[in-house]
């Protein structure tokens, strides 16, 4: 097993397009590190360079403490899941798990053994002696993996290997590659444009954004204070509030009379937005304590929550969330209150977190 | 006026049977949504009642009036699917202003119209513009303003907001409820997607292979399924099933857990049972003394919450913690369960146990 280590990656396409701009990452030994962003961030290429599918044009990428800049993909000891199964169409699961093994020219009975482990380990005994087409398409990602994992790589990189799925097994599988790789300890790059899948599975997440990476973070640093304006919009949903402060007498104020906390080392005389989460504002009855007066706009019941959008004479509506006991209906007259911590505020100018 | 009723719809494409009896009354004004996976019929039912597609059996009516084999044109509906479907060498005046152009409307109604529902919209900036120079949810915006520029008996909507980024279709479901509160027109909608369900319907209908499995508003839906694939349809993180029976007062489980039996489960002993937990009504933060013994899984920080996977013996639950909540793999832990809150299905039917203590 090992760390990646990747120092200043480019990636200059011929027609001038520069996919990745000087990337660097450091990737720990065991480590579930995840590249999050939107179609043409960057992240497939960096991935690719990582397999060797790709040659960067500069920046150098370590396997452990190899240099693999001139290593062919088959020798980086790394195994790779697409968003597509791949699998041998006319290969039994069983076979289609020992072919990387057989490849290696691994001896029969270690074949056996091998695939049977992981056989056991992601549940598909009784899917051995099936044929991809007789396997559903959730069953196939599963043969999939277990290829991947069947080999013991120094490291496993996705690229956004649960895409083809539907919502509920999404959400199954993802559950089992998260314990999958902590009961193996193999070092896992993941890449993902759902922020979701980045939060509940990455121990850490970067976040790309025009080839450059804007964070890196585990969930709760990038959630809770996103390094810039994109990566605010990009993380929860619905998206963080960003609401326009002004700063006096020791406190930020909002459009409608809306008051939070400032953290320290405020710069001054700048243009500045507030990124506030809609869990951490409330909707109460009008006129409570520390309240502005507020309309509600709509109400969306989610079950075990309510997002409230309020309208409270800031220009841009706000989200609240709620939890589902506290009803109000569109159009009812309400108090808004910020209720949690000081908000990561953001220069409306550069758009990065300034405190 | 803008009821739309569908009585015993049955539509089959050779051997599939797509629509298996489907029963659907859309009250006048109501933001109504077909929920349901892929392949459940919702297209189709879509569809059957735009009069795009001919029916094996059942009816349409609307307005109370049987409109089964009436043209679509004559059924006075408009539709919006998930693509576009713009013309790509018009202005976003020119497609908007085209079904009222195509009813012959005088230029200055035509105008007028079009600039009440570019505000509606917030496109007025857009008007000039061709499809090639607008960005998809703007493209997405002009489509409902050229369904919504008419006054159709009802609005049918096909997934529209499924091609559209996660931030997008977040403002759009609002937009949606607010432009259809202001119209207060009748809308018809169709997802797969629970939490556009929840958040915009007033009524849902959840479909599967083609039958309608429960009609209600997103709460009983979320917290009164009618069956256990309701349950696990609806809401997210799904909700989590365990095997179990009653036996006297105890819920016993498949994996050797016991409970007392919740007063309103009518079962009898020993016939098998399902106990339905939704995240929220679990805990593993609280203590007390109905709870379940078993091993952290895993833990899934989403950011504003955790959810903590727990297996109890071979089967999972699903909590929901606070956001900071930790932990490691293996390590026992003791899942608290709100019984009051819990759901009972009977574990060969589907179907829900006595919800009416609820």
């Amino acid at each position: 097993m090992a760390g990646i280590d990747v120092t200043s990656l480019h990636k200059k396409y011929p027609d001038g397009t520069v996919a990745v701009e000087h990337v660097d990452l450091s990737i720990g030994d065991g480590e579930l590190f995840v590249m999050l962003g939107p179609s043409g961030c960057g992240k497939t290429t960096t991935l690719r360079a990582m397999a060797g599918l790709e040659r960067q044009t500069s920046g150098d990428i370590r396997i452990g403490r190899t240099l693999v800049n001139d290593l062919p993909p088959a020798e980086r000891d790394i195994a790779m899941v697409f968003q597509f199964y791949a699998l041998y169409p006319h290969l039994r699961t069983r076979d289609n798990l020992a072919f990387p093994l057989r490849a290696e020219g691994k001896p029969e009975k270690e074949v056996r053994e091998r695939v049977a482990e992981v056989a056991r380990m992601m549940q598909l005994e009784r899917l051995l002696d099936r044929r991809p087409h007789r396997l559903s398409g959730g069953e196939q990602q599963r043969v999939a993996l277990a290829r991947a994992l069947v080999r013991r790589p120094q490291a496993f990189l996705m690229d956004e290997p649960l895409t083809n799925l539907d919502a509920e097994l999404r959400a199954d599988v993802r559950t089992e590659i998260k314990h999958l790789q902590a009961e193996l300890g193999t070092t896992m790059v993941y890449v993902t444009h759902d922020q979701v899948e980045a939060m509940s599975l990455g121990h850490r997440i970067a976040i790309l954004n025009k080839g450059r990476v804007e964070q890196v973070g585990t969930p709760l640093e990038v959630y809770d204070r996103p390094a810039s304006l994109f990566c605010a919009a990009f993380i929860g949903s619905p998206p963080m509030n960003l609401i326009e402060v002004q700063v006096a007498e020791g406190a930020l104020h909002g459009p409608g009379g809306l008051v939070l906390t400032p953290p320290d080392g405020l710069p001054r005389d700048r243009s500045l937005v507030a990124g506030v989460r809609p869990e951490a504002l409330e909707v109460t009855a009008p006129g409570a304590d520390r309240t502005v007066p507020a309309r509600v706009v709509s109400a969306e019941a989610l079950g075990d929550e309510i997002i409230y959008v309020v309208d409270h004479g800031g220009g841009t509506d706000v989200r609240v969330r709620m939890p589902p006991t506290v009803r109000f209906a569109a159009d009812e007259q309400v108090g808004l209150r910020h209720a949690g911590g000081t908000p990561p505020v953001y220069d409306t100018s550069t758009e990065e977190l300034v405190a | 006026m803008g009821t739309v009723a569908a009585h015993g719809l049955r539509k089959s494409f050779g051997d599939v049977q797509a629509l298996d009896g489907v029963d659907l009354d859309v009250p006048d004004g109501s933001f109504f949504v077909v929920l349901g996976p892929s392949g459940a019929g919702k297209t189709t039912t879509l569809r059957a009642i735009a009069g795009l597609e001919k029916l094996d059996g059942g009816s349409v009516h609307l307005d109370g009036r049987d409109a089964t084999n009436d043209t679509p044109a004559a059924r006075d509906l408009a539709m919006v699917f998930q693509s576009y479907a713009l013309y790509p060498r018009r202005t976003a005046y020119d497609n908007i202003a085209s079904p009222l152009r195509a009813r012959k409307a005088s230029s200055s109604d035509i105008a007028a119209a079009v600039q009440q529902v570019s505000a509606l919209l917030h496109i007025e900036r857009l008007l000039q513009r061709r499809p090639a120079q607008m960005s998809g949810g703007e493209m997405q915006r002009v489509a409902l303003a050229r369904a919504l520029v008419r006054r159709p008996r009802a609005f049918l909507m096909d997934e529209p907001l499924t091609n559209l980024d996660l931030k997008l279709r977040v403002e759009m479901r609002t937009e949606l409820t607010r432009i259809h509160r202001t119209l207060g027109g009748t809308f018809l909608y169709v997802t797969n997607d629970q939490v556009e369900a929840l958040s915009m319907a007033d009524h849902i209908a959840v479909l599967r292979d083609g039958r309608v499995q429960q009609v209600g508003t997103p709460t009983e839906v979320y917290e009164r399924p009618a069956n256990q694939w309701v349950a696990g349809f609806v809401g997210s993180p799904r909700i989590s099933l365990l095997a179990c029976r009653a036996e006297g007062d105890r819920l016993v489980g498949a994996e050797g857990w016991s409970l007392p039996r919740p007063r309103w489960t009518t079962a009898e002993d020993g016939r098998p049972l399902l106990l339905g937990l939704r995240a929220e009504d679990v805990s593993v933060e609280k203590r007390g003394e109905t709870a379940l013994a078993g091993e952290l899984y895993g833990l899934e920080p989403l950011g504003d919450r955790t959810v903590v996977d727990v297996k109890v013996g071979s089967e999972t639950v699903k909590v929901k913690a606070r956001p900071t909540v930790t932990g490691t793999p293996g390590q026992r832990v003791s899942v608290t369960v709100d019984l009051d809150r819990a759901h009972i299905f009977d574990a060969g039917t589907g179907l829900a146990l006595s919800t009416t203590g609820r």
